[in-house]
């Protein structure tokens, strides 16, 4: 593995390690971004009118249950193409109920009294989502994304299996040439992705608290 | 549908596989993390670094860990032994949290109680101290059930997968059938397998039933 690694030729160029880390993190965060989109303010809104939270609850749960494997053909064979549309379509669907979820729970528990609080000194409904709900629920919500992100990143490692790049590439080549260590180095790569993904989530997650959330 | 008559032996093989794959781990993983997550409580030290570690191994994808987990232990990568030992790993990175804060949420004064009655150590733990802790231990058990149960199928990328290898089959053939087939008894295995870790759960706390109120789930 480390002869595959230390080839300075593995690294350059357009099939290069380079180039694939980059475009997986190009599909994580496409798919990212829009499960953030669809996700929070369906998310927030649920949350914040606590209508809908059945519905907010077991989306979560039930999106454990789901094979992304599966997803990922379903989008595929639906879409009848291969690339990058069935692919971010497998990867949203996955992001989204994670997101979902994690901001549903951060808002609803927020405590009522805090609300009427708020509400008692005359701020609008847009004001208590703003000022009040969104900061006390932010570390769930980051947690949230956080765990969407791991998702993400390594089911787009499968995104090779209908042939787009990404590191899955090392995998599915490798798997199919009998080539051991590159299969290995893929595997590795995606794993330390995610280690960094997931450090940089509890980072913010920390930026993001609240100062007042800190006292106490 | 004639294509699911048709191959209902098929079917009926990756499921069983399905099921083996997934369930294995959890029972490992069970067996490993009470006593670790006994250990954590009684040299309290080792409860955040096992956590925080625990919290790493989860996050690395599913499909890194069933190639590089040959490569450490020296098994063929087609062996169905990668799958079981990725899938423990999560099991025991997921639930040692849920172990410890279980042993943690035992009130002292019940441990005292106890010890007073007379209990040996092994004795308390395993009549009072784990009973206590089912509650939160099988919370952490439901989460990596079904979790695990999902992530079986990925192993179908490196050619075991149980009713993963369904996907893979309807994407070579372009064929929806036995993807929808796979999706459908991987969700609905999922499904049963919760409903029988909380019928269970009643079984082992009966006094939870007494003591929570109605429409509040322990």
């Amino acid at each position: 593995m480390w002869e595959y690694l230390t080839d300075s030729f593995n690294w350059s160029g357009n099939e290069g390690i380079w180039a694939r880390i980059l475009e997986h993190l190009w599909y994580t965060f496409a798919a990212l971004g829009l499960s953030v989109v669809i996700g929070l303010p369906i998310g927030l809104r649920i949350g914040h009118t606590r209508r809908g939270a059945f519905l907010a609850i077991n989306l979560g749960n039930a999106a454990r249950a789901l094979p992304s494997l599966g997803l990922l053909m379903i989008a595929v064979l639906l879409t009848d193409q291969i690339g990058f549309l069935p692919v971010l379509v497998a990867l949203v669907a996955l992001g989204i109920p994670p997101i979902l979820a994690s901001t549903y729970a951060g808002l609803s528990g927020v405590d009522p009294a805090t609300i009427d609080a708020a509400r008692g000194m005359g701020m609008t409904g847009r004001e208590i989502l703003t000022k009040v709900e969104i900061p006390i629920g932010m570390p769930l919500i980051i947690s949230g994304i956080r765990s969407a992100t791991l998702q993400i990143v390594s089911t787009a490692t499968i995104a090779a299996l209908v042939s787009l790049g990404g590191l899955g590439r090392y995998v599915v080549d490798g798997l199919k040439l009998r080539d051991f260590p590159q299969m290995f180095t893929g595997a590795l790569l995606v794993a330390l992705l995610a280690i960094v993904l997931d450090a940089l989530f509890a980072l913010i997650g920390r930026i993001t608290v609240s100062p007042g959330l800190k006292i106490g | 549908m004639t294509w699911i008559g048709d191959n209902l032996g098929l079917i009926w093989e990756q499921l069983r596989e399905h099921l083996y794959l997934a369930i294995v781990p959890v029972i490992l993983g069970l067996i490993i993390s009470v006593p670790l997550g006994y250990v954590a409580t009684r040299y309290s030290w080792l409860a955040n670094p096992l956590i925080a570690f625990g919290g790493i191994l989860y996050s690395l994808p599913s499909i890194a860990l069933f190639i590089v987990i040959p490569a450490v232990l020296g098994t063929k990568v087609l062996s169905t032994v990668n799958i079981i030992v990725a899938l423990t790993i999560y099991t025991v990175s997921l639930l040692i949290r849920n172990v410890i804060d279980g042993l943690r949420s035992v009130p002292p004064d019940v441990r005292q109680s106890a010890i007073a009655v007379g209990y040996g150590a092994l004795h308390r733990v395993v009549a009072v101290d784990l009973p206590i802790a089912v509650p939160v231990i099988f919370t952490g058990l439901r989460v990596v059930t079904v979790a695990n149960i999902s992530m079986v199928s990925v192993g179908a990328v490196i050619g075991i997968g149980g009713l993963g290898e369904l996907f893979t089959l309807g994407f070579q053939k372009d064929f929806l059938t036995p993807v929808v087939v796979g999706v459908v008894l991987s969700l609905t295995l999922a499904l049963i397998a919760d409903l029988i870790l909380v019928s269970l759960q009643r079984i082992l706390t009966p006094w939870a039933r007494v003591a929570t109120p109605v429409g509040e789930v322990a």
